[in-house]
């Protein structure tokens, strides 16, 4: 390792709360719109489909799509932040 | 041409492509058969990754699935997608900086213990057999349906081309020959989606389409539920399972997804860890070009289905009348009709056409006066409740046969057909060759190098894993053959144990340093054995659903699996001594980027 300790502290608590932010967000278009809420959601019109079912069958699919990438940028960004890059 | 000209030509051409690229990436050392040489760029292994992933399951049953159960389908849909999530934040980035072959790998040193290894091994063997099985099913279903062989030749065939690019290529023909297959599986899965979507609704986009209003001014979706309770089903966009029910089983599926040995073993084969989490990226986006066209496909199939077998005035169609499709997949086994009110028509409404085997027809050897095949099981009688649908239901349609039956049913050109044909296939093979590899992986490398002796050389090493692959291909052809009657609960049982017993032992050992051997194998123990329990429980041991543990079905009692392993292994870790201090380093060092290598070997 060529980075300190304190160093590497820090940087692993970055990522935690990275990794637990898009959670937090994965775990709402998925559990939350399409599952525990799905009912009052599909109240609602969108675009042809009730809000609920879209969710479960086509937004939550590409909400994770755009989760990974975003990921992927804040970590490449957080790495070169601490310099441990590749 | 002809369909079977046509068919042959695709299955065909697509055949020559994938030995074409087994012989042209052989492999040589162990470590281009386990990793590809660990230098495949992220975008290939991405599409490899997609191609392994998207199994006849994804190609044919889960479109078929979603037909018959409108929403709750929603779990299978999100579960086998945002699994990848979970795999991209939380395990890809640092099994790769760990730097081994294999799950067993990790798990047997992260935990410093053999029994964890030979634990993670049979694991590894179990989800991978069972999810073979299906594979081989695909494969005959395909050709007997298009090649008028016999669903056995169709698997001796399937074989011998896994046999070439697994046993000769290893991992580095199978990721080159996944990304072909990825390219024939994707077109194959969305132009029939396009056709069908511009047909019915005018859009060509499913995704769009499936949210169009038709020429009677009613939407998609309102037509489907309007059509589903006129013959007396659920609403399609509302669900039979309980929220907890689906709740659990979508973790289930997550977490069984991101613990799926076949799928993390890709991660080891890119150059970097950054590699791995673009990887993931890249995949999810593939997988997504496939899964965002099911709901469409599903829908409109079902719709299609609907009014072709009962006809514009909704009353049934005369059996002579009826398409060629019809009368083909009959003569499968997979589609089944019984003549119950005796009126000579085809009649499609909710309840069983015939008892026994859940449902499903037993043909006899004879035709009766229409023509039809004869069975031997249909249900008696012909009452139905006149409140809830207008006749009693006349007919069996295997779920598996939508997607196939889909363009046949919209009347598409025969090249859709014979695509969509060339893309199940590619989409069984893709899936049972990363199966086959993992598996003989799991025999040669875990099993003799690392567990049983050490001493044999990377010659022999590899003789071990074609060995093992070869063995392999012939069970998984055997399961093909022979399947098993209860294909459901058997991939039911993969994701439940991936989910029960890999993944919280992966997540554990990546995120809490202070995890132990004990506490680690204590876990997987529990995980694994209250999952197998409970669904060995109510398959064959005659539980019936009113028992349920909270009303979970078995298909999400992973999810308890998993909970049940985290506390155990919990409690047992913090009452026995921390790990090692060289293990705590390693942990330390995996959550660092920088200095990952290339996947070693010591």
């Amino acid at each position: 390792m060529s980075i300190s300790n304190d160093q590497a502290q820090a940087y692993w608590r970055e990522n935690l709360r990275i990794i637990m932010t898009h959670l937090a967000i994965w775990f709402v278009v998925s559990y939350g719109a399409a599952i525990l809420f799905v009912e009052q959601l599909n109240e609602i019109p969108f675009f042809g489909f009730p809000l609920g079912f879209w969710f479960g069958q086509q937004g939550s699919i590409f909400v994770f799509v755009i989760l990974i990438w975003t990921y992927v940028f804040s970590m490449n960004k957080l790495d070169e932040k601490y310099d441990v890059h590749e | 041409m002809s369909l079977d000209v046509l068919t042959f030509l695709f299955v065909g051409g697509s055949f020559a492509l994938y030995i074409g690229i087994a012989i042209w990436a052989r492999a040589g050392s162990t470590k281009e058969f386990y990793v590809a040489g660990g230098g495949v760029p992220p975008i290939a292994n991405g599409m490899a990754t997609a191609a392994d992933w998207m199994s006849a399951a994804s190609f044919i049953s889960l479109a078929g699935l979603v037909s018959f159960v409108g929403r709750d389908g929603s779990a299978y849909l999100m579960g086998w997608t945002g699994g990848y999530v979970l795999l991209a934040l939380t395990l890809a980035p640092y099994l790769r900086k760990f730097g081994k072959f294999t799950v067993p790998d990790f798990i047997g040193d992260r935990y410093y213990s053999q029994t964890a290894r030979v634990i993670a091994v049979v694991c590894t063997i179990v989800i991978s057999f069972t999810y073979v099985a299906g594979q081989m099913r695909g494969v005959g279903i395909v050709f007997s349906r298009y090649l008028h062989v016999d669903i056995d030749t169709g698997v001796y065939i399937g074989m011998t081309i896994v046999f070439f690019y697994a046993v000769l290529g290893g991992m580095k023909g199978i990721t080159y020959t996944q990304v072909a297959q990825y390219v024939v599986l994707i077109l194959a899965f969305t132009v029939p989606a396009f056709f069908l979507s511009a047909q019915v609704t005018g859009h060509i986009l499913p995704q769009i389409g499936l949210g169009a209003t038709l020429d009677s001014g009613m939407s998609v979706l309102a037509t489907l539920d309007q059509l589903s309770v006129d013959l007396g089903f659920n609403q399609y966009t509302s669900g039979k399972k309980s929220t907890i029910d689906l709740f659990f089983l979508t973790v289930a599926l997550m977490c069984g997804t991101a613990g799926l040995p076949h799928v993390i073993v890709r991660f080891f084969t890119v150059p970097r860890v950054k590699d791995a989490r673009l990887s993931a990226g890249y995949a999810l986006i593939f997988i997504a070009l496939l899964y965002t066209a099911v709901p469409g496909v599903a829908g409109f199939g079902r719709v299609n289905l609907i009014q072709t077998i009962n006809g514009a005035d909704g009353t049934g169609t005369a059996y002579s009348e009826m398409p060629d499709w019809f009368k083909q997949w009959e003569n499968t086994g997979l589609l089944g009709w019984a003549d119950r009110n005796g009126d000579g028509k085809v009649q499609y409404a909710s309840g069983a056409a015939f008892t026994a085997k859940k449902g499903k027809p037993i043909f006899s050897d004879e035709r009766g006066e229409h023509g039809q095949r004869m069975t031997t099981n249909p249900t008696p009688g012909a009452e139905f409740d006149a409140a809830k649908q207008p006749f009693a239901n006349e007919v069996y349609v295997d779920r598996d046969i939508m997607v196939l039956a889909n363009p046949d049913i919209a009347q598409l050109p025969n090249w859709v057909i014979a695509l969509v044909a060339a893309g199940a296939v590619a989409a069984a093979l893709s899936t049972a060759a990363g199966l086959l590899l993992v598996i003989s992986t799991a025999i040669s490398h875990d099993l003799m190098k690392k567990t049983i002796n050490p001493n044999i050389n990377d010659k022999q090493e590899l003789m071990f894993a074609r060995l093992a692959a070869i063995v392999a291909i012939v069970i998984a052809g055997y399961f093909g053959i022979n399947p098993p009657g209860f294909v459901a609960q058997v991939v039911a049982l993969a994701f439940g144990l991936a989910c029960a017993s890999v993944f919280p032992a992966i997540i554990m050992g990546i995120f809490w340093t202070r995890h132990n051997s004990q506490g680690a194998i204590a876990g997987m123990l529990v995980g694994l054995v209250t999952t197998m329990a409970y669904m060995y429980y109510f398959a064959f041991g005659g539980g019936s659903p009113d028992e349920y543990f909270m009303g979970i079905s078995p298909g999400g009692f992973g999810t308890v699996g998993a909970i049940l392993h985290v506390v155990v292994g919990y409690v047992v870790s913090s009452m026995t001594p921390p790990p090692p201090q060289e293990i705590q380093d390693v942990v330390a060092d995996l959550r660092i980027p920088r200095g990952a290598g290339e996947a070693h070997d010591h």
